[in-house]
Formats: C-alpha cells, sequence, structure tokens
C-alpha cells in the first residue's frame, strides 16, 4: 500500500493556523476540549495564526456551534453519518482529509483514550511527527517551532519535544493540566460544514455496544478535594476511612498506584504519572509515601495535606501541611473536628 | 571458576523476586498474625514450576537443580520465611523417592508432588528424638501385606497439610537404628491423625504439628528402599535439606540487610540520614560482608550437591553460617530502626523470630557443629 | 491462529534515578524489564493460543541486550522470538519505530492478530501501536480489557473515560492490552531453562527488511528531542505538631477551615 512518509521536503510556509480535534461523546464535549482552546489561543496569538476547533458527529451541529463562543476563530464541523458512533477509522480518516486540505501548522487533540488512539493514526496518514501526553506547550521565539513538553521516565525528567521539519505539529495534550477557555456571549469566527469522502467499508470495526457504568461515576478531574489513601493504608479496608472522609470534605476518592496493584481499589481512582492527573483545591494524601509517579498527577493542587506514619516519608517535602502520625485515628479525629466546627457555625 | 550465576539462572531469580513481591509478600504479616497456612500460596508456586524444581521432567517435574531451589527459596524467603520453609521442607519428599523410591512410587507420586500442587512432608522428630535421630520409637510392623504404625512425630512442618508424608518408623525394633525404614503414608489413611498444632515464635504459618499413628496400616508398597534402610535415607534427605535452610536463612539476611540500607538513607537524625553514622555504617560493612559470604556458602553447596561431588561438610557449614548470619543481621537490622524496629508495622521484628528456628531445625547449630568437626577431622 | 506481540524492554521506571546535575538518568543497576502493559498483551495472546490453538511470535526493537525480554516471553510460552537490532534504528522516534515494526511483522507475514501494550513506562507515548496498523493498513482497537475470538472475528471490549465499547473486528487487526486485560503468567522453571538451552532468538537486521531509509533511524525521525531537565519542585511544608493524632486532627482542620477549604 501507499503509506504516507515524512521528510518529503514540504515547505512549512505553506502551513497555518491551529486546531483543536475537539472529543464529543454522544453531542457532549469533553472538558479537556476547552483546555485546549484555551492553550490553543495563547500559541495561536503568539503565532499570529488563528484558531479553529474541528467537531467530528453526526448530529453535533449544535455542539459545534457553542464553541465559537470560547473566542474561537473557526469550527470546523466534519459531517457525515458514519461519524454518529466513534470508531477509529473513520474519526482518522476525515479529520486526516481536512488537515490534508487545509494544512494546518498545529494540531492539538486530548490524551484521552480516544485521542490518543486517533492521533497516531492520524500523524500516520498526513506525514508527520507527533508528541504525546504533553504537559505544556510553548512557541520558539527564534523560529516559531512548537516546544512540546512532556514527562517521561515515570515523571523523573521532563523532555522538550520538537517536530522541525514535518508540519503539522502535533500534540495530544493530557486533561486536567491547561486552563479552560473562558466562556463569551459574543462570537466572532464562523463554523464552516464539512464533508467527508468517507465511505462504510473504510471502518473495519462495529461498536456492538456501549456499556454505561453503573458504578458511580469517578470524577478526579473537576473535584475539587481528593481524598487519595496509598499502601500506608495497609489493607482494603483502609479505603473505608478515607471515603468517609471524602464524604464529609464533599470529596472524591483518589488512590496511589500501590493500591490499585494490589487490587484495594479500581484504576479509576488512581491519581499519577499512569492514572489520573489532578489539581483539586485540596488534596488530602493518606498513608501515601509520594512517589515521584504519584507526586507527577497531584503536584498542581493548591493545597495539600500529608499524613503519613513515616516522619521522611517524600510526600512531606511537597505537602503544605502534614501530620505525622497513624491514619487510624487522624482520620477519624479529622471527622470529629469537622463535625465539631460545623456545629459552632449554628 | 565463574562466579556468576548462568542466565537462566539469573531469569529465575528474577521471576522468584517478582513472585515474592507479588503473591508472597502482601501476605506475610498476615499470615505470621494468623498462623494459616500458605495453601493458595502454595498452589501458585507449583503452577509456576517452583514446586517441581529438581524433579525430573519425564516425571512431571520442573527439571534443573539444586541451585535453581536455592535461588527460588531465598527469594520466597526475603519475603516470607515460612511460605519459604513450606516450599524447601515439601521438596524433600520428593527428592527422597527420586533417589530410593521404586518405578511405581516414581510415577505415582512424582507428578503430583511436583506440579499438581499436592504437599508432601517428611517425618522424623519424635519427642524424645531430636537431634537423636537413633532414639526414634514409632514401629511399622508388617502384618501380612501392611505394615502397621504405631508412635507419635512431633514438630512436623506441614504434616496437617500434607499429602503425602514419608515417616521414619522401625520396622525392626530390635535392631535400633539399623532397624529404621522410611514408609509413605497418605493423609486420610484410618488411624492416622493430627495431634496438637503448635503455637510457634516463628514461621507462624509453616504449620507444625504432631502425628499420631494408632493401628495406621498401609500396604508394605509404600516402603522406600529396604527395610532397614531408614537412618541412611533420612541423612542423606537431611543433607540435602540443610542447604534448603541455608537458602531460607540467606534470603532473611538479605533482606533484612536491604531493609537496614534503606532505612539508613532514608532515616535523619540529627539532621543528617542515618549513612552519616559511622557506628552505624559499620554494622552494614558486617552485616554485608556475612551476607556475601553465606550467598557463596549456600552456592557452593548447590553446586556440589547437584554435580555429584560430596557435599554433606559444605551443606553444613552454609546451613551453620547462614543461619547464624540470619540471627546477626536481622538483629542489627532492626537495632539500625530503634523503635520503629521493635514494632509490628516494620517487618523486622517478624524477619528476628523467622530467622531464629534456621539455627533449630533440620539439624541444630550445634548438630552442624558435630558434622563439621568430623568431616574436618576424619 | 497466528499472534505477533511487539514488546519493549525498558528499564524498570521505579528504579529510575537521575543525575540532578547533568539531567540524565543514571540506568546503572537499574533492572530492565518487559515493558508492563506488553506482559499483558503476551498474556492476552498466550490466553488466545491456550483456547484456540496457534503460534506466538515475540517481536522486540532494541539493542542486543534486549534479548532479555525476549527469552522471558518465550519462557511464558512464546513459540518464536525475533530481536531486531541494528545500529540504523538507534535514535528511532515513534513514526520510525513504528515503520521499522510495520516491516518486520510484513516480513514475519500471515498474521491474524498484532498485540502491543498500550504504552511503555519509559516514554508513554501509546503512539507505536496505532502507527504500526496504520502502516500495516489494518484496523486497531486500543485499550482491550476484554478479548474473545469467535470464528474470524475477535470481540473487544475497550476501556474509554464514558463506559465500555463492546468492538467487533475481523482478523487481521492490532490490539494494544491494558492492565485490566490480564494478569499475566510467570514464566515456569521449566520454560526458562528452554528458553536458555537453546540461542533461538533470531536476530535480523537492516538487511533483513524491506524499509525506506528516510523514514527511520534518528535522521528519519520526525520529532527529536530538544532538551531534557529535571522537574523541580519546593514548597514550604508546615508539619503539625501535637500531643497526639487527636490534636494535630484538630489543629489541621482549624487551618483548612480557615482557608475555607472544608
Amino acid at each position: 500500500m501507499n503509506r504516507a512518509k515524512v521528510n518529503q521536503g514540504n515547505n512549512l510556509a505553506d502551513y497555518h493556523d491551529v486546531w483543536v480535534i475537539a472529543e464529543q461523546n454522544e453531542g457532549k464535549i469533553h472538558p479537556v476540549t476547552i483546555e485546549l482552546v484555551g492553550e490553543g489561543r495563547k500559541l495561536a496569538d503568539s503565532l499570529a495564526k488563528k484558531l479553529a476547533v474541528v467537531v467530528p458527529g453526526a448530529d453535533a451541529e449544535d455542539e459545534a456551534r457553542k464553541l465559537l463562543h470560547y473566542n474561537v476563530d473557526k469550527v470546523y464541523y466534519i459531517k457525515h453519518p458514519l461519524l454518529k458512533d466513534f470508531s477509529t477509522e473513520g474519526y482518522a480518516l476525515s479529520i486526516s482529509e481536512l488537515i490534508l486540505e487545509k494544512q494546518p501548522e498545529v494540531v492539538l487533540l486530548g490524551a484521552t483514550s480516544i485521542g490518543r488512539d486517533i492521533a497516531p493514526r492520524i500523524a500516520g496518514k498526513v506525514g508527520t511527527g507527533l508528541t504525546a501526553d504533553c504537559t505544556k506547550l510553548e512557541v520558539d521565539g527564534e523560529d516559531h517551532k512548537l516546544l512540546q513538553t512532556r514527562p517521561a521516565f515515570g515523571g523523573n525528567l521532563m523532555a522538550t519535544i520538537v517536530c522541525p521539519k514535518n508540519r503539522p505539529q502535533m500534540s495530544t495534550v493530557r486533561p486536567g493540566v491547561m486552563e479552560k477557555a473562558a466562556y463569551h456571549q459574543e462570537i466572532h469566527g464562523k463554523l464552516e460544514i464539512f464533508i467527508p469522502s468517507l465511505k462504510e467499508e473504510e471502518i473495519r470495526t462495529v461498536l456492538i455496544e456501549k456499556v454505561k457504568s453503573d458504578k458511580k461515576k469517578v470524577n478526579l478531574i473537576d473535584a475539587k478535594v481528593i481524598v487519595s489513601g496509598g499502601r500506608g493504608l495497609k489493607a482494603p479496608e483502609g479505603f473505608a476511612l478515607v471515603r468517609a472522609l471524602a464524604e464529609k470534605v464533599n470529596g472524591e476518592v483518589g488512590s496511589s498506584r500501590a493500591c490499585v496493584d494490589a487490587g484495594w481499589i479500581e484504576h479509576l481512582h488512581q491519581v499519577g504519572q499512569t492514572g489520573t492527573t489532578v489539581r483539586p483545591d485540596l488534596y488530602i494524601a493518606c498513608g501515601i509515601s509520594g512517589a515521584i509517579q504519584h507526586l507527577a498527577g497531584m503536584s498542581e493542587a493548591k493545597y495539600i495535606v500529608a499524613i503519613n506514619k513515616d516522619p521522611n516519608a517524600p510526600i512531606f517535602k511537597v505537602c503544605d501541611y502534614g501530620i505525622v502520625g497513624d491514619i487510624n485515628e487522624v482520620i477519624p479525629a479529622m471527622i470529629e473536628a469537622i463535625d465539631k466546627n460545623g456545629s459552632f457555625e449554628i | 571458576m565463574n562466579f556468576k550465576l548462568s542466565d537462566a539462572h539469573a531469569m529465575l531469580q528474577k521471576v522468584a523476586r517478582e513472585f515474592a513481591e507479588k503473591e508472597v509478600a502482601p501476605l506475610a504479616a498476615e499470615l505470621d498474625l494468623t498462623g494459616e497456612f500458605p495453601r493458595e500460596t502454595f498452589e501458585k508456586m507449583a503452577k509456576c514450576g517452583f514446586t517441581g524444581i529438581g524433579t525430573p521432567i519425564e516425571y512431571g517435574g520442573s527439571g534443573a537443580d539444586d541451585l535453581a531451589k536455592a535461588v527460588v527459596v531465598t527469594e520466597i524467603a526475603r519475603k516470607c520465611a515460612a511460605t519459604a520453609a513450606t516450599l524447601s521442607i515439601h521438596s524433600i519428599f520428593p527428592s527422597v523417592i527420586m533417589k530410593f523410591g521404586t518405578e511405581e512410587q516414581k510415577a505415582k507420586y512424582l507428578p503430583l508432588c511436583a506440579d499438581g500442587g499436592k504437599l508432601s512432608a517428611f517425618a522424623l522428630t519424635e519427642p524424645n528424638a531430636g537431634s537423636d535421630a537413633g532414639a526414634v520409637k514409632t514401629m511399622a510392623i508388617l502384618e501380612g501385606d501392611e505394615y502397621v504404625l504405631n508412635g507419635t512425630k512431633c514438630f512436623i512442618s506441614g504434616g496437617g497439610q500434607a499429602e503425602y508424608l514419608i515417616i521414619f518408623a522401625l520396622t525392626d525394633p530390635a535392631k535400633g537404628l539399623k532397624g529404621l525404614s522410611a514408609i509413605i503414608v497418605e493423609r486420610g489413611t484410618p488411624g492416622f491423625s493430627i495431634g496438637k498444632i503448635e503455637e510457634k515464635m516463628g514461621i507462624r504459618a509453616s504449620e507444625t504439628v504432631e502425628l499420631i499413628f494408632d493401628n495406621c496400616r498401609v500396604p508394605k508398597e509404600n516402603l522406600v528402599g529396604k527395610e532397614g534402610k531408614g537412618f541412611n535415607i533420612a541423612m542423606t534427605a537431611l543433607d540435602g535439606a540443610r542447604i534448603g535452610v541455608a537458602a531460607q536463612a540467606l534470603g532473611i539476611a538479605e533482606e533484612a540487610l536491604d531493609e537496614a540500607v534503606k532505612y539508613m538513607k532514608e532515616r535523619v537524625q540529627f539532621g543528617k540520614p542515618l549513612t552519616a553514622l559511622q557506628g552505624l555504617n559499620w554494622y552494614i560493612a558486617e552485616m554485608a560482608t556475612k551476607v556475601e559470604a553465606a550467598k557463596w556458602m549456600v552456592y557452593n553447596a548447590a553446586f556440589l550437591k547437584q554435580s555429584g561431588q560430596p557435599f554433606t561438610k559444605e551443606a553444613a557449614m552454609a546451613k551453620l553460617y547462614a543461619s547464624e548470619t540470619a540471627m546477626f543481621v536481622t538483629n542489627l537490622s532492626l537495632q539500625i530502626h530503634g523503635g520503629y524496629g521493635y514494632m509490628k508495622d516494620y517487618p523486622l521484628e517478624r524477619m528476628l523470630r523467622d530467622a531464629k528456628i534456621t539455627e533449630i531445625y533440620e539439624g541444630t547449630s550445634e548438630i552442624h557443629k558435630v558434622v563439621i568437626a568430623r568431616a574436618v577431622l576424619g | 491462529m497466528k499472534i505477533i506481540v511487539c514488546v519493549k524492554q525498558v528499564p524498570d521506571t521505579n528504579e529510575v534515578r537521575i543525575n540532578q546535575e547533568t539531567g540524565t538518568l543514571i540506568r546503572d543497576g537499574v533492572p530492565s524489564i518487559i515493558n508492563p502493559d506488553d506482559k499483558n498483551a503476551i498474556e492476552g495472546a498466550l490466553a488466545l493460543k491456550d483456547i484456540h490453538g496457534g503460534h506466538v511470535t515475540v517481536l522486540s526493537m532494541g539493542p542486543p541486550q534486549a534479548k532479555e525480554a525476549l527469552k522471558e516471553a518465550l519462557a511464558m510460552g512464546a513459540d518464536e522470538a525475533v530481536l531486531l537490532s541494528d545500529r540504523a534504528f538507534a535514535g528511532s522516534d515513534t513514526w520510525a519505530t513504528s515503520t521499522i515494526l510495520a516491516a518486520a511483522i510484513e516480513a514475519i507475514g500471515g498474521y491474524d492478530i498484532i498485540f502491543c501494550g498500550r504504552q511503555a513506562i519509559d516514554g508513554d507515548t501509546a503512539q507505536v501501536g496505532p502507527e504500526t496498523a496504520e502502516f500495516l493498513n489494518i484496523p486497531q482497537v486500543t485499550y482491550a480489557k476484554h478479548i474473545k475470538a469467535v470464528g474470524d472475528r475477535v470481540q473487544i471490549t475497550r476501556y474509554t473515560e464514558y463506559g465500555d465499547y463492546v468492538i467487533e473486528a475481523k482478523m487481521p487487526l492490532l490490539l494494544t492490552a491494558i492492565k485490566e486485560l490480564n494478569e499475566p503468567r510467570f514464566p515456569s522453571v521449566r520454560g526458562i531453562f528452554k528458553a536458555y538451552s537453546t540461542d533461538d532468538v533470531k536476530v535480523w537486521t537492516l538487511d533483513d527488511l524491506k524499509i525506506d531509509m528516510t523514514q527511520i533511524g534518528l535522521k528519519g525521525s520526525p520529532t527529536n528531542v530538544f532538551r531534557s531537565f529535571v522537574p523541580v519542585k519546593e514548597k514550604n511544608s508546615l508539619i503539625i505538631e501535637g500531643q497526639n493524632g487527636k490534636e494535630k486532627a484538630a489543629a489541621l482542620i482549624n487551618k483548612l477551615t480557615d482557608l475555607k477549604l472544608v
């Protein structure tokens, strides 16, 4: 087959605009899209280029139009009945078609399980480099290269990646890291509908079923308060205490990788390098030693509280407030103190 | 000379370490507390082929050699000495059958013990026959086609859980030691029951029990080797078992050393990590040196055994030295941990208790000195 | 069923340390392991083989030491191992790596399933699987947490942030495995000694592959590292003192209440 190639000596000056590929599910836009729009605006401004958002779907025009309220110059709505549900090939083919036609300079996708599925296929089809899971994007002052910074080796090292000779410069961006764009009542951009030349036989997978999780949804990304448990809980039962405290402070329950690996709690709760990156107002780490992989996912929290029996635990170096003590003693005492403080108010 | 594990042994070590971290370590503290036998872990060890090391592949075993066995027992012992003891003691039965058993016995028992997940045990000790194995009183008198067993065995590790046991009993009481024979008894045989379950100081999960034989009848085909060869078989088995105990001790010592090193780097006192204190550094130097020596003694004994050379002396030396090292290192490691070391939140107090048995079972340190002196003096 | 599993040997990132002055990795004494997600891929392939029969080939690209990872995969039960090792491959980014893997997979040929781990713990890109599928022009399902093969089709339960998707596709296809897919088996003792009794890891170089040199290695890679650095984090931490846990907890809650956090 004829596959795309890189390093074909294309003229870099032929490429314009910063694009954000929106992620939507059943008509609802994923929060990472708004984060990317916020970041994309900054990049577009420093490149003196326009910002466009791409929304693939079958019946998502209204949602696509709403994105114009986020200070966006253009929304491309890729409209096709075959794009009703997500499919790797349907999405990758039609987005690639638009990219090849319009030639953007920068393309950003959310580093979600969907974004990370299609981005490499898009890069493969249009013939360019791709940088995964970025946590920082900047424009190089000199030659307007996109500097794509991302953690490597479990967060032990940060690497800044460039894509000097090929366009567009593509990145997937870690959810929860960039600041969301603000909503504006007025709009100045336009919506353009693009009909891709997608054919049914080009999609070689069939979506049989979407399984709705009947479990309470864990939403760590948007949580204002997270109470997390680590190996120091000693046993799966330790999460009962963590849950109780989380309930008391209206927070979500998080976990270190160790507890997930031990099967004490589902992966959905995992905070850190291989889990979710969070930036709550308050992060309470209970019995978490503070391995770098964990810190990578929560150090952006506004306030960090650490409770650990081991006074030497690295978590105490990154916390705002620390308590050296036994979880089993401290957590119930915290709950009690909250109840007490609450009753004073009445 | 090449003081290096082969690539295959190094891989086995890595795999055993992963297994120990994933399957053994999370249970260790709990097993120590409850004394519950690690049945599920044993079955997982069977699946990996750990229980079949030393049994030839044609009998359903894993093949491999004594060094492989020592390496695995060491790695398991790092995380849980009781689980390692279970594995190590289990391996005595198949090794005896392999060396002394009939073709029928091999065909029947080896596959089940190798990777079939069936636990086996070895029963020599009696209330009045500890170090003095010659004082065994349990009798197995031939009546027709059956041996009739009467007597009591004590301190039998895994005896209450084992499917198959090898029992040392007098088939000809008049001949004393020369009338001692090895006989297989299967779990559930009428007249065979479990007596007292011991409450132990350490290796608490390795269920240690009393076995009671009251007119217990087993077919005469269950005799292993010839009548009267029991003492010889027992001593041969114990020679090999000593390497297993030495490997357990080595594992405990290695882990205790690692724990000490880790703690000294983390723990800050007087504004500096403990590694800044020379007095403690000297402890580490002594501990590390002894661990290194013990390791090579264990490997050497295993190597001699698998290459068919005499190894009684070296196995005894390895067992003596490794077990003393385990006590020395766990004690100092606990000391370095200070108050934390004395608490159950840290593994040191358990490891210290677990280490003690290695100086006692499968022959005390004192008996080992007798064996060594006899070998050296000729 | 013929399955090819792509695996990567990686440093155990739990044990990686950084030279703070040079900002480089200290790899000395850091154990190398099979990338964890790739182990799930191997197990996924072996489990399919256990049910349907077939042949499992493990494929890796890396320096000669990466043979170790392939030996371990053989010890787990894989039938065949191929290592792609050539100086010309060095410095490859995900594009170049996928190009090389795809060329090797074409050379092996006749496959039903290509299995990869979702991502490697050193790079965390999750790009090599999908790009390889793109270059092979086969469909893919990533984030696989359950797999069932029926006839010439595979049914996969795939994780998404919105709930699981059940997806079906005809073979050949590429799958990427996540941790939830399975519990990888330990290599058996027998498998380990068998893997080392013969030198049955095939080593392929550039000469063994049909490959466009402009798409591989450091020069062919569209992306490269501009700089790397050690993340810095400093904070003024206040350790709350008190006679006991109760006192400390009360003091903490007072502080958090003042900050309107609880």
